[in-house]
Parts: structure tokens; C-alpha cells; sequence
């Protein structure tokens, strides 16, 4: 009977330590997660923080910038108090929050309508246009890397090292405007700028917003031609852009692993140069790539802005520099938020993707 | 000649002179073996002299205007041809170079200082201090930086002064982040602790032997930053909040020729050859300046 006691108990502390040891591990990553929550949500106060600082500080007088500067005083007084400017800055920047919580991000001057609206109607636009540069680039980028890498100090190697300088080195409006001029007024090879051909405009019923997607669910497929025609050009050069960075990123990543010692191992056994490269040095870094894309694709989002307005593209990018030109400031902070925010996003997704896919981060 | 060099690359130099010019000298010495990083050198040493001597070099007027030699094609006289006002592309171009100057100059001396204490102090003092701070810092970084400068330039309102605060405000996080990162390899070593020995304040230590061993990676830093500072000053100004006409401000100036790209090129394409030149001389010079200070950061950035 002892002995068995002896055993009963023996079992229950084993299993109460074992217990004990899956709440410690699920603790753990419960506190990872949190901990990364709270970064994620102090980013976004920190992005909310900023536009409030740059809405209502660092003009000289918001009020003025909204009534103009030859408004009575009664109607001066009326809209300082109706913008929350009597109240002390923290209890405008908690209703700033609140506001903007809620969904309401102001009334655009120069359009008339709500800013969240505008937004909404502009975004698909510029995604597409990204989307569509981030996979040219990825389709471009790892390849080209991978081979310089492959030829190290070779002419070809040499290219591609200038060519990925040049997508730091090169203005993004200037390039559009280049390739407007050579690929759409002398080659005619591409389209003009807009999204589509005048007379197909307001042919497709936008359930998306995405004219690529919406063509196909309408079944045009000479609309999703013609959709593809313009966006060809100002997505080639999103595309360089984030085929430049790639390519950079990708060849030092592969410098890197075609240096270990594993490679060798692998080289001396007799693995063909094709395995080598492609099964021994490029699988490790998938993980490292999957971050540079992400950065890549919202740096994209990013460049838009710049060349939105010479392809006349009506993304974001194009409301933003309008918005920007008749000083609408709600416009700007809405859109400032909202690329912020997608940014922060894509920045902080692909964080997590390195953690969860690389097992030395875990 | 021959005792001069071997007088710069004495191993064990006899006065603080004798060892900064020997490290000069092995540093221009190892730029000029990296072909790529010499025609940097070379392309910023060109657009420095180039801003100074720019009256010389121009070979007219850069505000003055000629409507009855508008839009000139590229020729003997007018090296880029004429814009719309008849003004002669080269000699904006040159006096351009003035503003481009400038601007990568103040960004550089407001941003990286500010960047360089934050970082520094950060990493000196650690635990809450350092939390808060580099809290912001990471804030700052997640953040769209060209965004961020439009609409603090929207805000401030256009023009060149406001543009460079904007830029300069969007682009010191990353220097306090590897500030910070310097400080925290010798925080800890022994010559900093005997220092503190000898009763010097936190302020000595920092100002006199923590920021002075953080200048190296960060020359490297601003260096490859610059191309991205023109960029973001040239896409201002061509957005119209930058630099305000007359200006010869390459952005604006490309932003002018939008309109004749198709039929006189050459307005548009000439400032942004300009631009390009000049932000690649700044990656070369990086690089280099990077495989030559910073060998252990390797390509990544």
C-alpha cells in the first residue's frame, strides 16, 4: 500500500510539473504575443501622436488655416471652440483619438466630402498599382540576385551592383516621366496615363475597386487588356524600384550563405553548382527575404505618391499631392494616417512571419 | 617623399597628429584601391567645386529670362538647352548645385547630432531612459519617412527652410538607433570605466569619449543617406513644396519641364541626370567609406 501511495504521488507531482511545464511555455509565448501587441498599438498611438502633432502644433494658427485669415471674430471664436482648441492638449489629443476611432477623419476642403470616403475610393487604386510592382520586382529581383551572387566579380555582377545603387540613386517622378516619354509617345508601347482608355471609363461596376479583378468578375476581358496596358508602365517602375532593393538584398544574402562552411561540405561531396545554389544556399534565406519584400512592397505604397501624379493614376499618391497643393489639411493627415497605418502594418506582419518561420527567432 | 610615407604609416606614431594623418592616409589610401568608391569621391569633390565656383562655371545667367530663345534645343551656346522662359538649362543646373549642397549639408548637421546624443544617451544610461527613448526612435522609424516630411512640409508651409526641418526631422532616428547600438559594444570596457574612475561626469564621458568612437559608423551612415536626403528634397520640390520658383532647385526644375516632355525632352531630363549623378556619387563614396571603417556591417543596410 505504501509503495503504491508512494507511486500515486510520485505520478501526480510528475504530472503537475509536467501541467506546470506546458503553462510556462504557453505563458511564455502568450507574453510574446502581448508584448508584441502593445508595440504594435504604441506604433499606432505613436502615428496618431505625430498627425496630431503636425495637425494642430505646428501651425502657427489651425483656426486661421481653416476660417482664413479675414474671418469676424465671433466666427474666430466659434471654430476654436467648436475644433476643441479652448481644451488643454491632452484632452484634445484623447478626443482626437476617439474621433478618428470612430472613423472620422474630417471633411476634405477641396473635394466636399468625408475624408474616410475619399480614402476609401482612392486606395484600390494605388494597391493595385503596387501589388503589381512588388511582383515584377520579386520576379526579377531574386533571380538577378541569386545569380550575381552565383558570379561573383563578373561583369554581369558588376550590372546588376549598379543597378541596384541606381534604385537609390534615381528620383521615381523623373523615371515616369522618362518612360512616359520613350515607351508611351516614341515606342508606343505602352499606354497613356489614367487607368484605363476614356471610352471604357465607368464601363465596370467596381466591386473591388481593383479594375484588374473587376474586368474579369464582368467577364471584359478587352477592358482587362486595356486595364493592363496602363498600368504596365507606372507598375514597371514601382517594380524597379523594389527590383533594385531585392536584387541588392537577395545577392548579399546569398554572399553570406555560399560562404559557410556547409556549402563547402556540400560542394566537396560533389552536389551539382544548380543544387548548391538553389537547395543548400537559397532555402535559408527565404526567411531573411520574406522581410525585405515586406519592407519592399510598403516602401512601394510609399513611392506611389511620387508618381501617381504623372501617370494621373486616382490612388492615394494623387490625392495626397492634391490635398497637399490646396493645404486641405484633414485630407493630407487622413492620408498620411492611412498609408501610415498600412505601413506600420505590413512592417510590423512581417516581423511576425520572421519570428514564427525562422526557429532560431522563436 | 619616401620618409613622409613612412612617417604616415608608423606603427607606433609618436603625436596624436602623426596618428590622425597616418589613419587619413590609410583611408585615402584603401578608397583609391575601390574604383567604384574613388569615382564617388570624385563625383562629390566635382559638385563641391562646382557650388563654389558656379558664377565661373555657368555660362549665363540663371534667372535671366529670354523669351525670344524659349525652348532651345541643346547646342553650342546652350550646352541643355533653354526652358520655357528661355533661361539656359547648364547655368541652372550648376547653380542647383549650390541648393543640393546645402540642403545635404544642414540635413546632415541637424539630423545626425541630434541622432548621436539621442543614441548615445540611450545606450549610456540605459534601463528606463533608454526604453523611452528608444521607444520614440522606433516610432520614427516605422514610420513612411517621405510622407511623413509632405505633410510636416504641408503644415509648415512649402519652401526650401521648411523642407530641409522636415527632412532633417524624418531622418535622425536611424542614427540614434546605431548610436545607440555603438555605445552598448563599449559601454562596458575598461577604459570608459577608468575614466568614470577619475571622477568625470556622465556628460564628459559621453561628449568626450563615447560620441567621438561613434563618428566612424556614422560618417558611413550620412554618406549613404545623402542619396536618399536628394531624392526626398528633389521630390518636394517637385511636388511644389520644396524649393519656390526662381529657385534652380533640380525637383522644381523637372517639375517645370512635365508639361514639354514629350516634344522638348530635354527641360525635364537634364536637372534629373543632374540628380542622378550626384545621388550615385554619394552610394559609391558610401559604400567605400563602409568597406573601409565599417568592414564588419558587410552589403546589408
Amino acid at each position: 500500500m505504501a509503495f503504491e501511495s508512494e507511486t500515486l504521488a510520485d505520478i501526480a507531482t510528475k504530472s503537475v510539473k509536467r501541467r506546470s511545464f506546458r503553462k510556462s511555455r504557453s505563458a511564455r509565448l502568450l507574453l510574446g504575443l502581448s508584448g508584441f501587441i502593445v508595440s504594435v498599438l504604441l506604433t499606432f498611438l505613436g502615428l496618431l501622436a505625430i498627425t496630431f502633432f503636425i495637425g494642430r502644433v505646428v501651425p502657427i494658427d489651425p483656426v486661421l488655416a481653416v476660417v482664413g485669415d479675414r474671418a469676424p471674430r465671433a466666427v474666430y471664436e466659434a471654430a476654436r471652440i467648436q475644433m476643441g482648441l479652448d481644451q488643454p492638449a491632452p484632452i484634445q489629443f484623447i478626443r482626437y483619438v476617439q474621433s478618428i476611432l470612430s472613423g472620422d477623419l474630417g471633411t476634405s476642403v477641396s473635394t466636399g466630402k468625408l475624408v474616410l470616403d475619399d480614402l476609401k475610393r482612392v486606395f484600390p487604386a494605388t494597391l493595385e498599382m503596387a501589388t503589381l510592382g512588388i511582383i515584377i520586382g520579386v520576379l526579377l529581383g531574386v533571380p538577378m540576385g541569386v545569380y550575381a551572387a552565383s558570379r561573383r566579380g563578373s561583369l554581369v555582377d558588376q550590372i546588376i551592383r549598379v543597378v541596384g545603387l541606381l534604385g537609390y540613386a534615381v528620383p521615381a517622378f523623373w523615371l515616369g516621366l522618362v518612360g512616359l516619354a520613350v515607351f508611351y509617345a516614341r515606342l508606343k508601347w505602352v499606354a497613356g496615363p489614367g487607368r484605363l482608355d476614356i471610352f471604357y471609363d465607368g464601363l465596370v461596376q467596381p466591386v473591388t475597386g481593383i479594375v484588374l479583378i473587376d474586368s474579369l468578375l464582368a467577364g471584359e476581358t478587352e477592358i482587362f487588356v486595356n486595364a493592363l496596358w496602363h498600368l504596365a508602365l507606372p507598375a514597371s517602375v514601382l517594380g524597379f524600384f523594389s527590383l533594385a532593393y531585392i536584387a541588392r538584398m537577395t545577392r548579399s544574402f546569398m554572399l553570406d550563405q555560399l560562404s559557410q562552411e556547409y556549402v563547402t561540405t556540400a560542394r566537396v561531396k560533389g552536389v551539382s553548382e544548380r543544387l548548391v545554389i538553389w537547395r543548400h544556399a537559397f532555402r535559408p534565406i527565404l526567411v531573411p527575404l520574406i522581410t525585405v519584400i515586406g519592407l519592399s512592397y510598403a516602401g512601394l505604397l510609399e513611392g506611389s505618391v511620387m508618381i501617381e501624379t504623372i501617370f494621373s493614376w486616382p490612388g492615394i499618391g494623387n490625392y495626397l499631392t492634391v490635398a497637399l497643393l490646396n493645404a486641405d489639411m484633414s485630407a493630407v493627415l487622413g492620408a498620411t494616417l492611412v498609408i501610415g497605418a498600412v505601413f506600420i502594418a505590413i512592417n510590423k506582419l512581417s516581423d511576425v512571419l520572421y519570428r514564427v518561420l525562422d526557429p532560431r527567432a522563436r | 617623399m619616401a620618409n613622409v610615407r613612412s612617417w604616415l604609416i608608423d606603427d607606433s606614431p609618436s603625436s596624436r597628429l602623426q596618428a590622425r594623418l597616418g589613419r587619413a592616409y590609410r583611408i585615402s589610401g584603401a578608397l583609391s584601391r575601390n574604383p567604384l568608391a574613388a569615382i564617388g569621391a570624385v563625383i562629390i569633390l566635382i559638385l563641391i567645386l562646382t557650388a563654389i565656383f558656379a558664377p565661373w562655371i555657368a555660362t549665363h545667367d540663371p534667372l535671366k529670362q529670354d523669351l525670344t530663345q524659349r525652348l532651345l534645343r541643346p547646342s553650342g551656346i546652350n550646352w541643355m538647352g533653354t526652358d520655357e522662359l528661355g533661361r539656359d538649362i547648364w547655368s541652372r543646373v550648376v547653380y542647383g548645385a549650390r541648393i543640393t549642397l546645402v540642403i545635404v549639408v544642414l540635413v546632415a548637421v541637424l539630423a545626425a547630432p541630434a541622432g548621436l546624443v539621442i543614441g548615445a544617451v540611450a545606450g549610456y544610461f540605459g534601463g528606463w531612459i533608454d526604453r523611452i527613448l528608444m521607444g520614440i526612435t522606433d516610432i520614427f522609424l516605422s514610420m513612411p519617412k517621405l510622407i511623413l516630411a509632405l505633410a510636416l512640409v504641408a503644415a509648415l508651409g512649402p519652401g526650401i527652410e521648411n523642407a530641409i526641418i522636415a527632412i532633417a526631422i524624418t531622418s535622425w532616428p536611424g542614427y540614434a538607433r546605431i548610436a545607440r547600438a555603438e555605445t552598448l559594444t563599449f559601454k562596458n570596457s575598461e577604459f570608459i570605466a577608468a575614466i568614470r574612475l577619475q571622477g568625470a561626469s556622465s556628460l564628459r564621458v559621453i561628449l568626450g569619449h563615447v560620441l567621438p568612437l561613434c563618428t566612424s559608423s556614422m560618417i558611413v551612415r550620412v554618406t549613404l543617406d545623402m542619396a536618399g536626403i536628394i531624392l526626398t528634397a528633389a521630390g518636394l520640390g517637385f511636388i511644389g513644396l520644396g524649393a519656390q520658383p526662381p529657385l534652380p532647385e533640380w525637383g522644381a526644375m523637372i517639375a517645370r519641364g512635365r508639361s514639354f516632355i514629350l516634344d522638348q525632352w530635354w527641360v525635364a531630363t537634364m536637372p534629373g541626370f543632374a540628380i542622378i549623378i550626384v545621388s550615385l556619387g554619394f552610394c559609391f563614396l558610401g559604400d567605400g567609406l563602409r568597406d573601409v571603417l565599417d568592414p564588419k556591417s558587410g552589403e546589408q543596410r
